[in-house]
């Protein structure tokens, strides 16, 4: 593709970066009513996406066109949607960093958590896990470049759906109401309703952690059992939520709205769900890793239950159904016990954050 | 009397430069005060234009809510006037708002106007209410009594320091030691002087004291640069004194009691466009000064947005040379500040509860505020003044030529920050979160810039210490413990204070704070002075090292006070 983007656009294009399930499912809605510019980091992906229009057999609009050259993309966008899983997102913003400028909007559609520590530590050598060590990716981009407009994207949004055009909505996420206001003019269409909420670290984490809900979740599913066990989870699970976002930051309502409870009753239900599916999987006995290597895109719940795991210990905070799942996938612990051991939890009280 | 009982050999000295600084306008005519000042009534005619038009634009152009904005005004001012008269109210204020009044009603009764006219009318009033409030808040800087201010300060507080110094009567003409002993002024000293000739400064210190605005007027002055203007409480015009020098620094007025938004805009009006007008500007962020001792955390953020908006206005007015406002965060430390006891107490009363401005009354007259000065100047131990690293409007560091630099070093073009659709744009819940922004970036350099005395140093292990000890207690009932039955063995004590300043010395390493040179010294000798400084005037001492080798407080909650110059650093964690 020609260096200069202009030769190749119309209008300023949007730009989409990484172009996994659902960055090639938001490219398609942004094509609806914009010119689209995705960046690549893979040579083979940026030429299917300019020649066949498909990237990894999902069928992009026509005039998407894509790069693998972030300065071309930063100066040829002015709004920017990051769709990476969080394990490479730091280190894509440091790439893009030198390109970026004050003027730039990002808006991010990944729901994980970053860990960032001091130099020479690493989470086996450090002693405290704290809220400073732990990144949302607003923070991640905060950090690392100088864009101040962020907003992100959270929501029931199931990438297979997205792409098949069914009815659908999402929450654009920013301290800005420019960029919550651009948002909705970018995403909105006939069949795609777009909210706005300011709390973006609240929504952020609602997002980030319904992950471990929803492998619970499909952990129940796997073990066979019924839709009381489910309701309880999911009821529970929500406490759960609210009583860590909180403590990270978030405000309660949020999790109430579509980023909480519309994307946590959709993944704990969902078999298209990859949190979902490595839960079930594991409750059929199947092991970690066996589960990962075979799944195309990470499930990010992995990583966030790590992570909160290591807070919870250094913050002297309870959250027993993450503690229970952290010990099933990291220390080999059957999901009946972990099902046995949070039936016996001590917690009475059904509501206590209202 | 005694004194300075520090050994005489080897003072505990900071190492500060000691220089003099060439004006970097010599002609008094260039400085921007000065030509404010001449072009008085131009700026408060800008001012009134420019604040009646934003209130037209926050009550959306709506003639009904322009009215409501002005019902609520009068409201708001009869009741001022009725519960909280002062003596700088002018004269005719009763009368004045009696005229808005009629004017208010006859406006409204009348039939025959049409909704235009009436629009019109309401306007007019408006204007006449932000033209009062203009003038009220206009400075009245005087350039001879700027210069006559100067030399009192300087040459005053040299005598005094010097007759305390050197002692006897006969060294009050001695030269030996100058104000710059007394106050040391450290850190980015040449690169604020750079930026003043390269852009508009605002500076914005921590606020523990009422000295804080003449020594940082002096500071201002030693420097070599323009006078700077500021915006002080009204009521401290109420005292003749005061009046005079804060007009001669070119202070303007802010009346706490005026919350209505014609006066807030008015005046936030006023700081913008003085700002764009090239006049540095020194703002206390913190609003009033700090109660509890620590330094300030959360920022007032009304004063802070003109900072911001100026700059943005630069950007639209002057495309090709905008005028760079630069932050410069300064931090003033002392082993001693004069309020603490009455502060403290104000924290302690309020703290939990809506909180009710009243100035307390140590500065009520003339006559206190000088003997508060002879007390400080003769008697007080030493202060210095740390000047921050300047940071444009988003707290990004500038460097030398006054370019914006980021984590890595490349530079950023502050316009980008205002540009949508490439081109500058105004939205003011952008500038809103903006401003919060650089609020947390100031408080995080207070922070970094503040530098530790031994006396904090003590002060606060040993509070930490009591309150280990009786650790069931909350902090009011630990406040409430008789003094006579608080005691820390010595050597429990120092052991502590080692493990403090070796964090303290950590956390300087690391950037994240300064520290005096006199925290080189052994740790006993650190100890000794910092025993000996810590609230050292104060009628009851907040520490003291007892014959048995115990120390003990006389004061807890002025200990606490002293204690919270270190809240913030997790130090706690390290006991």
């Amino acid at each position: 593709m020609d260096m200069n983007w202009k030769k190749s656009f119309n209008a300023r294009p949007i730009g989409v970066i990484g172009i996994g399930s659902f960055g090639a499912a938001i490219a398609n809605l942004l094509a609806e009513k914009n010119e689209v510019l995705v960046y690549a980091r893979d040579e083979a992906v940026v030429k299917a996406i300019n020649e066949t229009h498909t990237v990894k057999n999902r069928k992009l609009a026509d005039k998407i066109k894509a790069t693998n050259d972030p300065e071309m993309l930063c100066e040829a966008c002015e709004v920017m949607f990051p769709m990476i899983p969080s394990s490479g997102f730091r280190e894509v913003m440091v790439q893009f960093a030198p390109y970026l400028h004050p003027y730039h909007f990002l808006i991010h559609g990944t729901k994980g958590l970053s860990l960032n520590l001091p130099e020479g530590k690493t989470l086996e050598n450090i002693t405290r896990i704290t809220r400073e060590h732990i990144c949302t990716m607003s923070e991640v981009i905060l950090k690392e470049t100088v864009v101040e407009r962020i907003g992100c994207l959270a929501g029931p949004n199931l990438a297979k759906e997205l792409l098949e055009h069914q009815p659908g909505a999402t929450v654009v996420a920013s301290r800005y109401n420019e960029v919550i206001s651009e948002g909705q003019r970018l995403l909105r269409s006939d069949n795609f309703q777009v909210y706005g909420n300011s709390d973006i670290i609240g929504v952020e984490l609602a997002g980030v952690l319904k992950n471990i809900i929803a492998i619970a979740a499909g952990a129940l599913s796997g073990l066979g059992l019924g839709d009381n066990a489910k309701g309880l989870l999911v009821s529970r699970g929500m406490v759960e939520l609210i009583h860590l976002g909180n403590a990270m930051g978030g405000g309660t309502k949020s999790f109430l709205g579509l980023a909480g409870i519309g994307d946590l009753v959709t993944t704990c239900n969902s078999t298209l769900s990859r949190n979902y599916t490595l839960g079930f999987r594991l409750a059929q006995g199947e092991k970690l890793v066996d589960i990962t290597s075979d799944m195309e895109e990470v499930a990010e719940g992995i990583n966030t239950v790590k992570l909160i795991k290591r807070y919870l210990e250094s913050t002297n905070r309870r959250a027993p159904i993450t503690e229970n799942l952290y010990r099933v996938l990291f220390e080999d612990y059957k999901v009946e016990a972990a099902l046995q051991s949070l039936m016996k939890y001590p917690i009475y009280t059904d509501i206590d954050f209202l | 009397m005694v004194i300075f009982d520090q050994p005489k050999d080897k003072p505990l000295t900071d190492d500060y430069i000691k220089h003099q600084y060439e004006p970097i306008l010599p002609k008094k005519d260039e400085w921007p005060v000065v030509r404010l000042s001449k072009g008085r009534k131009e700026f408060i005619q800008q001012v009134v234009a420019s604040s009646s038009e934003k209130i037209k634009n926050l009550t959306g152009n709506q003639v009904q809510a322009l009215k409501e904005e002005l019902e609520v005004t009068l409201y708001r001012e009869r009741m001022r006037l009725k519960q909280n008269p002062w003596l700088v109210d002018p004269d005719d204020e009763a009368s004045f708002w009696s005229r808005v009044k009629s004017s208010l009603l006859a406006i409204g009764v009348d039939q025959k106007l049409k909704e235009s006219d009436k629009k019109a009318k309401y306007l007019q009033l408006l204007t006449a209410i932000t033209q009062r409030y203009a003038e009220e808040i206009a400075s009245n800087f005087k350039h001879s009594h700027y210069k006559m201010t100067r030399r009192i300060v300087t040459f005053g507080f040299s005598r005094l320091l010097n007759t305390s110094r050197v002692k006897g009567f006969k060294s009050i003409f001695s030269n030996q030691y100058s104000l710059q002993d007394k106050i040391q002024i450290i850190g980015e000293t040449d690169q604020l002087r750079e930026l003043a000739s390269k852009g508009t400064i605002v500076m914005v210190p921590t606020h523990f004291s009422n000295l804080d605005s003449i020594l940082i007027g002096w500071t201002i002055s030693t420097l070599g640069l323009p006078p700077f203007i500021y915006g002080a409480g009204l009521n401290l015009f109420n005292i003749q004194i005061f009046a005079y020098f804060m007009n001669a620094l070119g202070a303007y007025k802010v009346d706490r009691r005026k919350k209505n938004q014609i006066y807030l805009e008015t005046l936030k009006t006023y700081s913008r466009e003085a700002i764009q007008f090239g006049c540095h500007s020194l703002f206390f962020p913190g609003g009033t000064r700090s109660r509890s001792g620590t330094i300030e955390s959360k920022l007032k953020l009304g004063l802070l947005s003109t900072a911001i908006e100026a700059q943005r206005a630069n950007y639209q007015a002057e495309p090709e040379d905008p005028g760079k406002v630069f932050i410069v965060p300064v931090t003033i430390n002392y082993h001693f500040v004069l309020e603490a006891p009455s502060l403290i107490k104000e924290h302690l009363n309020y703290t939990g509860q809506e909180r009710y401005y009243s100035e307390s009354d140590e500065f009520s007259t003339s006559y206190k505020i000088s003997k508060f000065l002879v007390k400080f100047f003769t008697k007080g131990s030493d202060i210095s003044v740390s000047i921050g690293k300047a940071m444009d409007i988003l707290g990004n560091y500038v460097d030398e030529k006054g370019n914006s630099r980021d984590r890595h070093g490349r530079p950023i073009d502050c316009k980008d920050y205002f540009m949508t659709n490439n081109q500058v744009t105004v939205d003011l819940q952008r500038e809103e979160e903006y401003t919060k922004k650089l609020g947390k970036r100031i408080a995080e350099e207070f922070h970094k810039i503040n530098r530790v005395f031994s006396s904090h140093l003590v002060a606060f292990t040993a509070f930490q210490l009591i309150q280990r000890s009786n650790e069931k207690l909350d902090l009011f009932s630990l406040l409430q413990l008789p003094e006579e039955d608080i005691q820390l063995p010595f050597d429990d004590f120092s052991a502590a204070c080692g493990k403090v300043l070796d964090e303290i010395k950590r956390l300087k390493e690391a950037g994240k704070l300064g520290i005096a040179p006199h925290l080189e010294k052994t740790l006993e000798e650190i100890i000794r002075h910092g025993l000996e400084n810590v609230g050292m005037y104060h009628a009851k001492r907040p520490l003291i090292r007892t014959e048995d080798g115990h120390v003990i407080t006389e004061d807890i909650s002025l200990l606490y006070y002293y204690h919270n110059r270190l809240d913030g650093y997790e130090l706690e964690k390290i006991i």
